[in-house]
């Protein structure tokens, strides 16, 4: 054996390891800045991404041969930058000439360092472009995903458990209508702001919770839609520090993603917060979390983002479950409740009065809920009823709750935590 | 770039008040804005004609009568910058709420 032969493969793995962090790194600093500023000045969506998509395979091969460049910023924009001016000069016609002439000559003078001010504009107006309520939810978070997030279209497929020739279909008819209809590409002026922030946040939320819920499809895919949805929202709120929710938004992800180690038990049943290791917590996200929200609440309080990160941090940072301030959360799901009324909050609302004033309060609370039939069909009304009855000693009429939560639940977690507890009723019984 | 705006009626819709109905406002608003091209109210459906060319062979036809309750009551081509000032212009349109407003972008044929 050659001297040399056994380090040889080593040294080839740390520079493939460093490729890889820098990629990784390149997806998060580059991408969006790339693909928007393409957008802005060619106006082509699929050439935006195609360019910045090539940009990123050509550095995966070269910087793993010939070493990761000083500035990988500037060598993938430059890489993307000359794509658009190839592929530009290939298709223009003469009748295009005179735009096209507009687009080459700003494509050139597109500086590798532009100005922070014209990035951060150009990745607002992609996360609002994006989020148009001209187009459909599916569309919103299938884009955002696509040209903020620069996940590919496999990836976004497989999440959303769709064949892929679904998914592409379905970006290439949003961007086809984001031309054709006119959909501006920028930041909405002061009078319709307000309204399309809370359109963008309710996307990134809808990704968040696709993620974190987990109801269906894989789970380390749908991780990471979580860990792209608060990946966004921290540009967001880097590039919007003003604007409390999306900040409340951001504690609420963080809060609720602190957990996700610790929410599946062994066999793949979802844990209640009482059940959970809290060890398994993780701190830092819970620490960051905290302080995001303090942060937003200096610019206005009583937002619903920030009310339901003030509730997850009440979880959080409780040492054991008997020590979380139920009391606390009950009136926090109250202001929810009346400021945005839902039934979902008024529900919670009851659980929480439930855990802080006691089982039978709690029963009563839930059954108005059930009563009302604003929940109907949704398994965690007959589950709380029998979680509290269970609590009562009311053995029988628990299992029959359960009983009831299982004929509606589908997918496999939720079903399981209820068998288990079905198991205990009836064994009790 | 120019929209045309079909104002339908929607039997979802808050029912129709003449007292709240504003449309001279919105047409002195459109007009003085610059963004409006033209439009009218069209007449009910009684007084539609249907023409077909059928092999060769012309087909007029009263109507037609469909047993929808929502038809096109009017429409208004519009030259706006982007849709947003396209929704906002629908938007302040009385029939936006006694009725509603579909918006689809012109697609020029380029001759």
């Amino acid at each position: 054996m050659a001297p040399g032969a056994l380090t040889e493969p080593e040294e080839a793995d740390v520079a493939r390891a460093d490729v890889s962090r820098a990629i990784a790194a390149a997806y998060e600093f580059e991408w969006g800045r790339i693909v928007s500023t393409l957008i802005r000045i060619t106006g082509d969506w699929s050439l935006a991404e195609d360019c910045a998509q090539d940009a990123i395979e050509l550095a995966i091969g070269r910087w793993t041969r010939e070493g990761i460049p000083r500035n990988p910023g500037a060598w993938l924009t430059t890489v993307a930058k000359n794509r658009a001016l190839d592929r530009r000069r290939r298709a223009v016609n003469e009748a295009a000439k005179l735009r096209e002439v507009a687009i080459m000559h700003e494509l050139e003078s597109w500086g590798t360092e532009p100005a922070d001010e014209d990035i951060q504009d150009d990745r607002l107006r992609l996360i609002f472009t994006c989020c148009h309520p001209a187009l459909t939810m599916e569309a919103r978070v299938a884009l955002t995903l696509r040209t903020v997030a620069g996940l590919t279209t496999a990836e976004i497929a497989r999440a959303f458990l769709v064949p892929e020739k679904t998914m592409a279909q379905r970006l290439l008819r949003s961007k086809r209508k984001i031309r054709n209809a006119g959909i501006p590409y920028r930041v909405p002026p002061a009078r319709l702001l307000a309204d399309r922030l809370c359109g963008v946040l309710a996307v990134l939320y809808l990704l968040f919770t696709e993620g974190y819920s987990a109801s269906s499809g894989e789970r380390l895919v749908r991780d990471g839609l979580a860990s792209e949805a608060i990946r966004v929202a921290r540009a967001l709120v880097q590039l919007m520090p003003d604007e409390p929710e999306a900040r409340g938004l951001l504690a609420l992800m963080l809060l609720q993603h602190s957990r996700r180690d610790a929410r599946v038990g062994a066999g793949g049943e979802l844990l209640t917060l009482e059940e959970q290791d809290r060890s398994l917590w993780d701190r830092s996200a819970i620490a960051e979390g905290v302080a995001v929200l303090e942060l937003a609440h200096v610019g206005g309080e009583g937002g619903v983002y920030q009310l339901q990160a003030a509730i997850a941090a009440c979880h959080a940072t409780a040492a054991a479950q008997d020590a979380t301030d139920y009391g606390r959360i009950a009136s926090l799901y109250h202001r929810l409740a009346t400021s945005h009324p839902s039934p979902i909050f008024t529900f919670n609302y009851a659980i929480a009065r439930g855990m802080s004033a006691g089982a039978a309060v709690g029963l009563e609370e839930v059954n108005l809920v059930a009563e009302s039939k604003a929940l109907d069909g949704y398994y965690l009304v007959p589950a709380a009823q029998a979680d509290f009855l269970r609590r009562l000693g009311r053995t029988e009429e628990a299992a029959e709750r359960y009983r009831e939560a299982l004929s509606l639940v589908s997918s496999g977690p939720e079903g399981r935590y209820l068998e288990r507890r079905l198991r205990e009723v009836s064994a009790d019984s | 770039m120019e929209y045309m705006m079909f104002v339908a009626t929607d039997p979802e819709a808050e029912p129709y008040d003449p007292q709240q109905d504003n449309i001279e406002e919105w047409v002195r608003d459109v007009e003085a804005r610059g963004v409006h091209v033209r439009g009218d109210r069209l007449r009910p459906i009684e007084d539609a004609t249907t023409v077909r060319l059928r092999g060769g062979e012309l087909l007029v036809t009263d109507g037609p009568f469909t047993e929808s309750k929502e038809w096109i009551a009017g429409y208004d081509i519009i030259d706006c910058a982007d849709l947003d000032e396209a929704i906002e212009v629908a938007s302040k349109h009385p029939m936006a709420r006694f009725g509603r407003i579909e918006l689809r972008p012109a697609w020029p044929l380029e001759l």
